[in-house]
């Protein structure tokens, strides 16, 4: 199998399936104990709060283990909100953030608060003006963006947002599940939050970064763990293998991510002039390295990725009949682009230049016999 | 889901999507040709609409009548990518739109 479908799940660093084998033995007891098993654990968790805490430019005392991506935005999104009640209750974010973060929308909505969405542009990149606009509104309690889409891999203009919510005097939250290890993280966010499986560390380790002076309430009941910000046991081992995985990555991305990027200008270029009627969808440039997204016209997504996957490829798509959804991805719509025959191909770090090359090869033949299945000549 | 949009206007920088569609919907011109699409999942309803709108005249207007939240998208995307024009999308009383393009060659 090829696979083409990082931006859903990175597959295991080999640093981070040592890190987890050794920390499986050196750190399975209570961290908050004080007995040596208990401390060796509790010393572990803390090398890997202060490695994480580092290269997402923290400090230690800052970062949060949570048990996923989407529990970190979830108690990122509703413990800031809580914290700020009395400034008010708008919340402002982009068109196009994660299900995560517009699902922590709308119950911020069901509990009488208010929601404003900043559109996107054509390319899925929301205009920094707009959203400069929308935060400094009176009353507006937090602000979210992405710092790149993860569906089309478009940048999101993260930097301007954060001086805009600044001179406001609205916290940030960053959604960095895409990026992190992989970018340098834009620098002003109040609130930051990314996903452990995305950067190639084990699934089950979300990071919740909250700077110092932020107001944050947790939604939860009281819990002793995590400086009381996460519910539940640390999953150590788990944890000192997504920290081993992110500065694996971080030292690789440099050359790593211009490998990756010169492959994806390759699909980029190279589906369109291979296959009629593709219109390949983000932004060409201001982009993630590895992420690559098209729609082809006349053909539907699930028929697409059930091809691919039978000729040996794994990919995902945001046409709707797709991940058992019946609407198309909010992402595409918000962009207005076209939704059907939609393909994401994400590069993992073990992609070969061959792969790309095999996938160019099925690819027209695939969206040949589909359109003809449809009666489309 | 969502009750309230900043930048609807598209203001500045690059067009907003789905401005075309919200400024003009509700506007509804006499068609030539009407596509029932009623019940059909994407692509079907854009295939119709490829298939047929060659057989209304240069400048007239094709109707689709579509209740697949895909072609509420997909009908004004294809527009743009093959250079036809998307008059507007009307919401119907038996759910879904009729989105209305013309004929531009």
């Amino acid at each position: 199998m090829v696979y083409l479908d990082a931006a859903s799940t990175e597959p295991l660093h080999p640093a981070a399936r040592d890190a987890l084998l050794s920390a499986l033995d050196a750190g399975w007891a209570d961290p908050a104990r004080l007995y040596g098993a208990a401390r060796r654990a509790q010393m572990l968790l803390e090398q890997a709060r202060a490695d994480v805490a580092e290269v997402l430019g923290a400090r230690p005392d800052e970062v949060v283990f949570t048990s996923s991506g989407t529990q970190a935005v979830h108690l990122g999104v509703l413990g800031t909100l809580n914290g700020r009640r009395r400034v008010g209750d708008r919340l402002v974010t982009g068109a196009v953030e994660h299900s995560s973060v517009l699902h922590a929308a709308e119950e911020h909505e069901r509990g009488g608060g208010t929601v404003d969405v900043v559109g996107v542009s054509r390319t899925g990149r929301v205009d920094a003006e707009v959203f400069a606009r929308a935060v400094s509104a009176p009353g507006t309690a937090l602000a979210c963006l992405q710092t790149a889409n993860h569906e089309v891999g478009t940048l999101q203009p993260v930097e301007e947002a954060a001086a805009a919510c600044q001179e406001a005097g609205v916290p940030l939250l960053v959604d960095a599940a895409q990026s992190a290890g992989r970018l340098p993280l834009p620098r002003g966010w109040s609130v930051l939050t990314a996903s452990a499986h995305k950067w190639g560390g084990p699934a089950g380790v979300g990071v919740l970064a909250v700077r110092k002076g932020t107001r944050w309430r947790s939604p939860y009941p009281q819990d002793e763990r995590e400086r009381r910000r996460v519910p539940g046991f640390e999953n150590v081992p788990a944890i000192v293998a997504a920290a081993a995985a992110l500065r694996a990555t971080a030292e690789e991305a440099a050359t790593e991510n211009a490998r990756l990027s010169a492959l994806v200008d390759r699909v980029r270029t190279e589906v369109p002039r291979l296959v009629p009627d593709v219109e390949v969808v983000g932004d060409p440039v201001l982009r993630l390295p590895h992420i690559v997204t098209f729609s082809c016209l006349y053909v539907e997504g699930e028929a697409l990725l059930t091809e691919l996957d039978r000729a040996g490829f794994a990919v995902s798509s945001g046409s709707s009949c797709t991940a058992s959804t019946l609407r198309p991805s909010h992402v595409l719509e918000a962009m207005g682009v076209l939704t059907h025959g939609n393909v994401r191909v994400s590069l993992p770090r073990s992609v070969s230049e061959g792969d790309v090359d095999r996938f160019l090869a099925a690819l027209p033949d695939i969206v040949r016999r589909i359109r003809a299945s449809l009666g489309v000549r | 889901m969502w009750r309230k949009r900043s930048g609807a206007g598209g203001e500045t920088g690059e067009p907003r999507a789905e401005a075309v569609a919200e400024t003009q919907a509700g506007t509804r011109e006499p068609a030539a040709l009407t596509i029932d699409a009623l019940g059909r999942k994407c692509p079907i309803p854009i295939i119709m609409l490829a298939d047929q709108i060659n057989q209304v005249p240069m400048g007239a207007v094709v109707e689709v009548l579509a209740d697949d939240p895909a072609a509420y998208t997909d009908i004004p995307a294809w527009c743009r990518l093959k250079s036809h024009a998307h008059v507007g999308s009307a919401e119907i009383p038996q759910g879904g739109w009729a989105i209305q393009v013309r004929r531009n060659y």
